[in-house]
């Protein structure tokens, strides 16, 4: 197998990884970036970003093409949609495998493999995603025109969709396991304010009933412990993010919640291993927050490798 | 038209002599939203690795692509994009919603054997 070496590999092509490619390469450093996803990560999920200084409003897309662009013009390799295979982070000569068939090293590497969204892990969910399960309101919402439709979720992620699924449903329940909302109050108003929306609250969900299509949800009322179904012709799920940290999780600290603990220079407890995004301890997950720590763990790993 | 760098079928007349005179043809019937564009990505990023199969888009919202929205296979899909699998002119393969690479080499593999 051909082996190939870099100075830097940068593991996930979000706008964290996009970022550490941007300046590790434009410090003339031989630099891969290698994603197991779509160039962009999660922010390809976002039609329209308006917080992102210094653009007006684009979408996620958009803004991922230019960083894409901006990277592989100062000479960063990309390769995305690859699965990794195989990484050794803890030698000083990193290595990681993708598709069981290439192999590249590198003497230093930044970690920036963000989120993805947490599923239920419920009976059915995977058998009706798409036969009745959603997770993006913008791109299934008129297939539900006229329908009644469940909202699993109580963050602003849930709130928003649910409410943006006004546009097209009959009504919209919103099935939320606690008794209170972990959303901004706008979207709280918003969604309680919305006479298409009524609420189940303290409600853990069980599972997904139907043959071939989904047809209910079977829920706990955790007030009564009683075991409850809702009819219903659809369900949209957002119940948050978690950290993509599977492939190294042995080898790397995380914390209680797999959150890679880094310093403030963006450094793992492994020598020679930066991290960065969202899959870091933070509070606050934004495109502007995953390019500061990018900038922040790509100007460190330089730092390493000119102290070496 | 989808901004993407598959090639795109634009009408019925061409979707059929596609589908009729390759061997493996897979269409990807979508929007540009957050669930089909990685669908997308997948097929521009094996088209180098399955040259015996022929890679399309579709716009989900053309006239033209009732021959995918209203397929017997689609009936009960609810979710973009809806990606199609045809074997000499016939569909052998449909799924809906988005699907990560494994999910598809699996499809390509089992149907497009070489
Ligand atoms: C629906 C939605 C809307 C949002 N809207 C906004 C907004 O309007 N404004 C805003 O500022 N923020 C918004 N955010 C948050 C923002 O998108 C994230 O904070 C940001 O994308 C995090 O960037 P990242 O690079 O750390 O991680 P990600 O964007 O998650 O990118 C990580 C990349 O790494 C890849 N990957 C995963 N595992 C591996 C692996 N083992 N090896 C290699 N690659 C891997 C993934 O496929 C992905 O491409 C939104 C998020 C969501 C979900």
């Amino acid at each position: 197998m051909d082996v190939t070496h870099f100075d830097a590999i940068v593991l996930g092509g979000g706008p964290a990884g996009l970022t550490a490619g941007i300046y590790l390469s434009r410090a003339n450093l031989k630099t891969l970036i290698i994603n197991e996803g779509s160039i962009g990560g999660q922010m390809v999920l976002t039609h329209a970003v308006a917080n992102y200084p210094g653009v007006l409003e684009d979408s996620g897309r958009n803004i991922s093409q230019i960083m894409k662009e901006q990277a592989k013009s100062f000479g960063c390799k990309i390769e995305s949609n690859v699965e990794i295979t195989k990484l050794d982070l803890k030698s000083s000569k990193k290595m990681v495998e993708i598709d069981d068939d290439e192999v590249f090293t590198a003497d230093v590497i930044v970690i920036a493999t963000g989120g993805k969204p947490r599923t239920l892990g419920v009976s059915n969910e995977e058998k009706f995603k798409g036969l009745g399960i959603s997770y993006c309101a913008t791109c299934d919402g008129d297939f539900y025109t006229d329908k009644d439709v469940v909202v699993i979720g109580g963050g602003n992620s849930a709130l928003e969709e649910a409410v943006s699924l006004t546009k097209w449903v009959k009504s919209i329940t919103i099935l939320h396991q606690f008794d209170n909302f972990q959303a901004h109050e706008k979207a709280i108003y918003e969604a309680t304010n919305n006479e298409k929306i009524s609420f189940i609250l303290n409600a853990d969900v069980k599972g997904f009933l139907g043959e071939n299509h989904l047809s209910g949800v079977k829920y706990q009322d955790k007030n009564t412990a009683e075991i409850k179904e809702i009819t219903t012709d659809g369900v949209f799920i957002y119940i948050g993010y978690i950290p993509n940290v599977d492939k190294f999780k042995d080898e790397i600290s995380v914390n209680e919640r797999n959150e890679i603990i880094v310093d403030s220079n963006m450094k793992t407890n492994v020598d020679g291993v930066f991290a960065a995004g969202d899959v870091i301890q933070k509070k606050f997950r934004q495109v502007t927050t995953a390019v500061s720590d990018g900038t922040i763990a790509a100007l460190s790993a330089i730092e390493y490798l000119q102290s070496k | 038209m989808l901004r993407t760098n598959l090639k795109h079928i634009e009408s019925e007349e061409q979707f059929n002599e596609i589908i009729n005179n390759n061997e493996n043809v897979m269409v990807c019937c979508g929007r540009m939203g957050p669930m089909c564009l990685p669908v997308y990505d997948i097929m521009e990023n094996l088209e180098e690795k399955y040259p015996h199969v022929k890679f399309y888009d579709m716009e989900f919202d053309a006239p033209h692509a009732h021959v995918i929205r209203n397929h017997p296979l689609a009936r009960t899909f609810m979710g973009l994009p809806f990606t199609f699998y045809y074997k000499n002119g016939e569909a052998v393969k449909a799924t809906t919603s988005i699907q990560n690479k494994k999910q598809v080499k699996t499809i390509l593999d089992e149907y497009f054997a070489k």
